[in-house]
């Protein structure tokens, strides 16, 4: 028998598998095509203090080995999320949830972050300073070493559960915002949110997505995730939930040996909505196959 | 929604470039007309959403028009062919809000859906009229289906090259009818939205990600607050559309 628990900030997960904001919703869509309790656990979509429509459509692309979204946070907002989404969550995920909040200011962040840190169910707060699909916010946080670690101290003085950054590839040097937020007392680091993309339609001569730009996410952009989670795992002593196109058992596994404790499943969960499913009952098989007995000692083995 | 593989029965032309794809597979998924597939094609990423324009048990029929790289590839696969497929998505039509003489309007692709929903009202004993759209003669595909159905089907041409010359507004200006359900090229649907009388249904399209709710690609406002074309649509009724 092999062993596929992992552990993030001292909450045991069954396997290593979090279906990753914003493709999953508040999990009862999926709960309805099967028990959704066999996931690690899962980041419910991105929360903001207001509720937001997001940005006009069409929203979505189609590229090579993935997709463009400009969704942009759209979301029922805080409170809502709280009196209306997270009781149907209980209903069907009876496990410790990562709740993802996003903010245009550092208020905002702390004040969604203080709301949502008195919920029971919440094990980790993942804090999104990457969103490439919002002005005057989102990912304008995460492209300084500076403002990500004033993020991550304005939140971690409002919660004592776990704070999770998740970072943005569209910078210079991931490694060095990484520590930033380690030294600002993050607990643990997401990465990667979608890379910056593009598609133009020959007919219309026009960009597809009414954003013109969204981000770029898919199997596409895996090697990219890899050799960042690789690097910023030599670089911090803090855990990586490692994310970017997995979209197999042997992904989850080369994430992990790049340096992932845990691993988000994004895209893969919207062409597929029962890949999280299927990943969960091959990787005992595909484990044994590379003679791997106990998931988490493979962590970072690649180095 | 069930995820089944589909194998294909029959994939013919029916105009230059729209063609008729029948499969074989479970079809229990379906719980209303006006509900889409969604199709996965080798090499591409992003499933195909298409409607569904007849479904019998184990059997499943679909119109398609080749726009792009999917469908192009679709209308090339040959008989036997196995895809996998997200069947019984979307909300559908609701028949029972009907009266006893609705009129369904397609116009070009937006035909197919019409199809189902027709046989629907008729089963459910009401006296259906068909306004199917097309810009020209040669384009035109489905009257015999619905005449074959007992529907009265009246066919309109922007050119007048067959049936009524104009738009499909210009056959309902003419009809008696107690509800209307129509999909079609948006400014279709606006400029049903502006000359029916009564309340209706609408099938819209939209950029879709997933198709069944999970990724906010394809949200719309509405006077009933935000939806998404493919989980809480793609039908809309007439009174909570915002143009």
């Amino acid at each position: 028998m092999v062993n596929t628990k992992v552990n993030l900030s001292g909450i045991e997960l069954d396997n290593p598998l979090i279906p990753a904001s914003g493709t999953f919703g508040f999990g009862y869509e999926f709960a309805e095509l099967y028990d959704i309790n066999i996931l690690g656990s899962f980041s419910f979509k991105g929360t903001t203090k207001e509720p937001r429509f997001g940005n006009p459509t069409p929203r979505i692309a189609e590229c090579y080995s993935g997709m463009i979204n400009s969704v942009g946070l759209q979301n029922p907002g805080i409170e809502k999320v709280i009196s209306e989404e997270l009781p149907k969550l209980r209903e069907c995920f009876h496990k410790p949830v990562v709740a993802n909040i996003s903010g245009f200011s550092l208020d905002e962040y702390v004040y969604c972050c203080e709301k949502i840190d008195k919920e029971e169910q919440v094990g980790i707060i993942e804090v999104n300073i990457s969103c490439p699909n919002v002005h005057g916010g989102g990912m304008s946080f995460g492209t300084s070493c500076e403002s990500a670690a004033e993020v991550t101290k304005a939140v971690k003085a409002f919660t004592s559960k776990p704070v999770y950054i998740k970072l943005s590839p569209n910078v210079t040097d991931i490694v060095s915002i990484a520590k930033a937020c380690e030294e600002a007392g993050a607990d643990g680091i997401s990465m990667i949110n979608t890379l910056m993309g593009m598609r133009i339609d020959l007919k219309t001569k026009k960009p597809v997505v009414y954003n013109k730009s969204g981000g770029y996410s898919g199997p596409a952009i895996l090697p990219v995730a890899l050799s960042m989670v690789y690097k910023v795992y030599e670089a911090v002593n803090i855990p990586i939930i490692g994310m970017g196109g997995i979209s197999t058992a042997e992904n989850v596994i080369e994430m992990m040996l790049a340096g992932a404790t845990a691993v988000e499943i994004g895209a893969a969960n919207l062409i597929d909505p029962f890949v999280c499913k299927k990943i969960i009952e091959d990787l005992p098989a595909v484990m044994q196959k590379y003679g791997i007995n106990n998931l988490k000692d493979i962590i970072g083995g690649a180095h | 929604m069930n995820n089944v593989i589909y194998t294909i029965k029959s994939n013919e032309k029916l105009t230059e470039n729209v063609f008729k794809m029948v499969f074989e597979g479970d079809t229990s998924a379906v719980t209303a007309s006006g509900q889409f597939i969604n199709i996965k094609i080798d090499s591409l990423y992003l499933r195909r959403p298409i409607s569904i324009f007849d479904c019998k048990e184990n059997e499943l029929t679909i119109i398609y028009k080749v726009v792009g790289t999917g469908t192009e590839m679709m209308s090339k696969m040959p008989v036997g062919t196995k895809l996998d497929v997200l069947v019984g998505l979307g909300n559908g039509f609701d028949t029972s809000v009907s009266g006893d003489n609705p009129v369904v309007i397609g116009g070009g692709v937006g035909v197919p859906p019409m199809y189902y929903l027709a046989k629907k009202l008729i089963a459910e004993g009401k006296k259906v009229t068909a306004i199917l759209g097309f810009n020209k003669a040669d384009e035109v595909f489905g009257k015999e289906d619905f005449e074959a159905i007992g529907c009265r089907t009246i066919v309109t041409t922007v050119d007048g090259s067959m049936g009524v010359k104009g738009f499909v507004t210009d056959a309902l200006k003419d009809i008696d009818y107690s509800y209307f359900f129509t999909c079609g090229p948006e400014p279709m649907l606006k400029a049903l939205y502006n000359a029916s009388e009564t309340s209706g249904q609408f099938s819209f399209e939209e950029r879709m990600g997933c198709g069944f709710g999970a990724c906010m690609g394809c949200s719309c406002k509405t006077k009933y607050g935000n939806k998404r074309i493919c989980k809480d649509g793609p039908v809309l009724v007439k009174e909570e559309i915002i143009w």
